[in-house]
């Protein structure tokens, strides 16, 4: 698959990260003038209670940044943030839930919960990609999207702050596509933004 | 994964055998853990599984215990407390009996907190504070106010930050590993079984707290749970939900007042 390549009917795109995932975003979302989809971010971060990494966020796009609280309902054009201390689910409804249960991968929010829930949810109407980080997390979620027909995207781990979670999901499986910064910040702006 | 018409078949079998509703959780939230469950003990197919809960009555317990969250601690979200003890309980503090409901207490760590909260308030003899979960065994758990003694220099660190202003260490006696906490703190308290699903209100209230508990529900689910607090709350008292719990989808919420961004809301009609 090409990084040019249109993905049709792209309705849900979950960029999922760790430790120097923050920068990449940062790169990646400012260029954003308008999504056709929902953007949900999930980042792992530490259990505070502010709100530092959305604020930090929204002032770097122009595209609305909205608070997550439970079963707040997803809209196209909306980025949305996985808030700390709590996983991510998606609903039938295209609303989320948020869940307290154990860490997953030492993580909550962890990436594999809501790739693997919203792989259940979207199928091929998934996009999901999987940043720079030092742990595990993001795998088995994305072997749940190929199942389920979505789209997966990893970043050259030659190009991650901390190469260890997009080796360790490449050395799983072969992604549609592996990208560097730039290619991730085009994907996104041009692929599915149709 | 689980289908979802097999979760069906199993909601359905375990209203069936045993009379919980789970039709009205999350689905999202239902099926990862269940899921969860099935692999952790290893069922080969669905079919096996379904037949141990229905026929195995022990086992349906721990299916039970596994599927409702029980994740707290003490003083959870410390700001929380710490507005608790600021601005709600000076209000309360006006009223001659003090009336408390913490709805889906599990273990009972955030009741103690409570129980703490009001008597450095002065005000826990005169207060009464019901504790109450679906689930039997964490309710025997939250009885004996016994706690990991390992988890005390977190909580001390969440008492703190909540406003608490002695040793924390004075509220419980530490022995092989565990902290029981003292005898006067629970005296207060009643815990008892009651579902939110089926159960109705059973008292009326000064401040219900359900933290985290409604984030299981669906939303038909979570209005029949909030109308039940409403019909359990007298007007000007609170409600209280975890930090990212909010009542602004439910219609119910023009007739209550947020107290800033806090969690909290105040019945005003």
């Amino acid at each position: 698959m090409e990084k040019d390549k249109v993905i049709p009917g792209c309705r849900l795109l979950i960029i999922g990260g760790s430790a120097g995932s923050l920068e990449v975003l940062l790169k990646i979302l400012p260029p954003l003038t308008s999504i056709s989809f929902s953007l949900v971010i999930v980042l792992h971060r530490k259990s505070a209670e502010d709100n530092t990494l959305e604020e930090l966020i929204a002032a770097k796009t122009v595209v609305p940044v909205t608070e997550v609280e439970d079963k707040t309902p997803m809209l196209p054009g909306y980025i949305y943030i996985a808030p700390s201390d709590y996983h991510v689910l998606f609903e039938n409804d295209d609303t989320l839930s948020l869940d307290t249960s154990e860490k997953v991968n030492y993580s909550r929010p962890s990436i594999d919960v809501s790739f693997e829930s919203a792989a259940d949810v979207y199928g091929p109407a998934l996009c999901a990609i999987l940043l720079s980080g030092a742990n595990a997390d993001g795998t088995a979620g994305l072997v749940a999207v190929r199942k389920a027909g979505g789209t997966i995207i990893v970043q050259d781990p030659e190009t991650a702050g901390m190469p260890f979670m997009p080796n360790n999901a490449i050395e799983n499986f072969i992604p549609d596509m592996v990208l560097n910064v730039e290619e991730i910040g085009e994907f996104v702006r041009g692929a599915i933004h149709k | 994964m689980v289908n979802d018409r097999e979760l069906e078949v199993l909601i359905n079998e375990i209203y069936e055998y045993y009379g919980y509703d789970f039709s009205g959780y999350s689905l999202a939230s239902f099926k990862r853990r269940i899921d969860r469950l099935y692999n952790l003990d290893g069922f080969k197919n669905f079919t096996e599984f379904l037949s141990v809960v229905r026929s195995d009555e022990d086992y349906f317990k721990r299916m039970v215990e596994e599927i409702t969250v029980n994740v707290t601690e003490m003083f959870r979200d410390p700001l929380f407390y710490k507005v608790l003890r600021n601005e709600v309980l000076p209000v309360l503090a006006t009223k001659p009996f003090i009336r408390v409901w913490h709805a889906g207490c599990s273990t009972g760590e955030e009741v103690y907190s409570m129980a703490i909260l009001l008597q450095e308030a002065n005000l826990l003899h005169k207060s009464l504070l019901y504790a109450t979960d679906l689930n039997p065994t964490v309710l025997d758990s939250a009885r004996k106010g016994v706690f990991q003694l390992r988890m005390m220099k977190q909580y001390s660190e969440n008492y703190i930050v909540s406003g608490g202003k002695k040793d924390f260490s004075e509220y419980y006696t530490a022995h092989y590993g565990l902290a029981k906490f003292r005898d006067e703190l629970s005296e207060k308290l009643v815990f008892s079984q009651h579902n939110l699903v089926s159960d109705r209100s059973f008292n009326e209230f000064d401040l219900i707290l359900c933290r985290n508990v409604l984030i299981y529900f669906d939303k038909d689910l979570q209005e029949k749970a909030l109308q039940l607090f409403d019909d359990s709350l007298s007007k000007l008292s609170y409600l209280a939900l975890g930090t990212k719990e909010t009542i602004k989808f439910s219609p119910m919420h023009k007739r209550y007042e947020q107290l800033n961004r806090e969690k909290i809301w105040r019945k005003i009609k």
